[in-house]
């Protein structure tokens, strides 16, 4: 009885301090960091210059169900790791209603191989499918929330705006595609048609910070 | 009869040849095979130790009353770069004040030898070298920090008592103040 009495009361104590080492640390990331969107949260729309010199809206996609919209960028090399990839999504998802549009976050002059004349040069060398997009002025990712490249939102399409569902890395081997185990993107695009639950709805990579 | 004999001979001599030339040709082939997997292996000999995470994993629980400095980096980081010159500082003033700085590398198998090892030579960097190299990236980042978002550079600090993760960049005089709490800790 006595050793119930003193479970109990280190159980509490537990969970007491745990609550306020949470609520310490919510506040710490509150302070450091934008919070960037979770999921369920109403993605922003935006009007970015495409590599083509158009501007390009995600409310311009009368048919979308939904978007990938992939912060990547010309020199990272994460990023070139997965330009195959991120155009094989394109073609595999462009049909179904959910195409890609790149945006590219780095500040050419920190980063001058990122520049939009670089963009234009990378997208036609590899004949890009989907609109690259500059974020002049850095607006747009630190609203997502993006804070690498490549880093994947999925959107979906709603009454009430373009829902996220899906945040993270592409697949789980950035090194070679032929040794994937999960393709995170195209689980959740396929789940997220299909009506069914995302599992996992976010992931974690290695990849170059935005700068 | 022993010019038909002679000819014999020379006929029997040059099949024989052109038998062995054959053989050889099959020997150097599979030679040049050897070589091409050889090529494909190039970083057999990288000069540091490459860990997947389980490898990697003990490092980052030493409990022997050191205070350990583990920094995320890789070559194409360059804020990684930037703060590498006070990790470098720190190790060099702290060595002996029971401070362990090791330098966990990040680059792709291919860079290793063109990037990496000249990097480091270059520098001369005196810190410990590891590569990681384990694509699950997913498993492994939550068992570093559940603080950790996958940017680097990220730093983690710990000792046997203390343990905090940073993933930011540090200057001589922020990365000093962090240390200065695990090495009081350790003294008290």
């Amino acid at each position: 009885m006595k050793k119930t009495k003193i479970f109990i009361g280190t159980a509490l104590m537990l969970l007491f301090v745990a609550s306020f080492a949470m609520g310490v640390k919510a506040a710490d990331e509150h302070n450091d960091i934008e919070e960037g969107y979770g999921i369920g949260d109403v993605a922003t729309d935006f009007s970015l210059k495409n590599v083509d010199g158009t501007m390009v809206s995600l409310s311009d996609f009368d048919n979308a169900k939904g978007f990938l919209v992939i912060f990547t960028c010309n020199t990272c090399p994460y990023a070139q790791a997965y330009e195959d990839r991120i155009i094989a999504l394109d073609a595999k998802y462009k049909p179904q209603g959910v195409p890609v549009v790149a945006i590219m976050p780095n500040n050419p002059s920190a980063k001058p191989g990122d520049s939009f004349a670089k963009m234009k040069e990378r997208a036609k060398e590899k004949g890009f499918t989907f609109p690259y997009l500059f974020d002049e002025g850095q607006k747009i990712y630190p609203q997502y929330g993006a804070t690498r490249t490549p880093h994947v939102f999925l959107l979906q399409k709603t009454a009430k705006g373009n829902v996220v569902k899906y945040i993270g890395a592409i697949d789980d081997n950035y090194q070679d595609a032929s040794q994937v185990d999960e393709k995170y993107v195209e689980n959740a695009v396929d789940a997220m048609l299909a009506g069914k639950e995302i599992n996992p709805e976010t992931t974690k990579a290695i990849g170059c910070g935005i700068r | 009869m022993n010019k038909l004999f002679v000819l014999g001979l020379l006929t029997i001599l040059f099949v024989s040849c052109t038998g062995k030339a054959k053989k050889d040709g099959e020997v150097l082939e599979t030679t040049e095979k050897e070589e091409v997997a050889l090529e494909t292996d190039e970083n057999s000999d990288v000069k540091f130790p490459v860990y997947d995470f389980d490898g990697l994993e003990p490092m980052l629980h030493k409990e022997d009353g050191k205070t350990y400095i583990i920094n995320f980096w890789a070559t194409w980081c360059q804020p990684c770069i930037e703060e590498m010159p006070y990790f470098e500082k720190v190790y060099a003033e702290q060595k002996d004040n029971n401070v362990e700085v090791i330098l966990v590398n990040l680059d792709m198998p291919n860079m290793w030898k063109t990037r990496l090892e000249p990097y480091v030579e270059k520098k001369g960097i005196q810190s410990t070298v590891v590569i990681l190299d384990d694509p699950k990236q997913n498993d492994w980042i939550p068992k570093v920090s559940e603080e950790w978002g996958g940017g680097i550079p990220a730093t983690l600090v710990y000792n046997k008592d203390k343990r905090s993760f940073y993933e930011r960049s540090f200057t001589y005089d922020e990365l000093t103040e962090e240390l200065d709490k695990f090495i009081k800790n350790n003294s008290l």
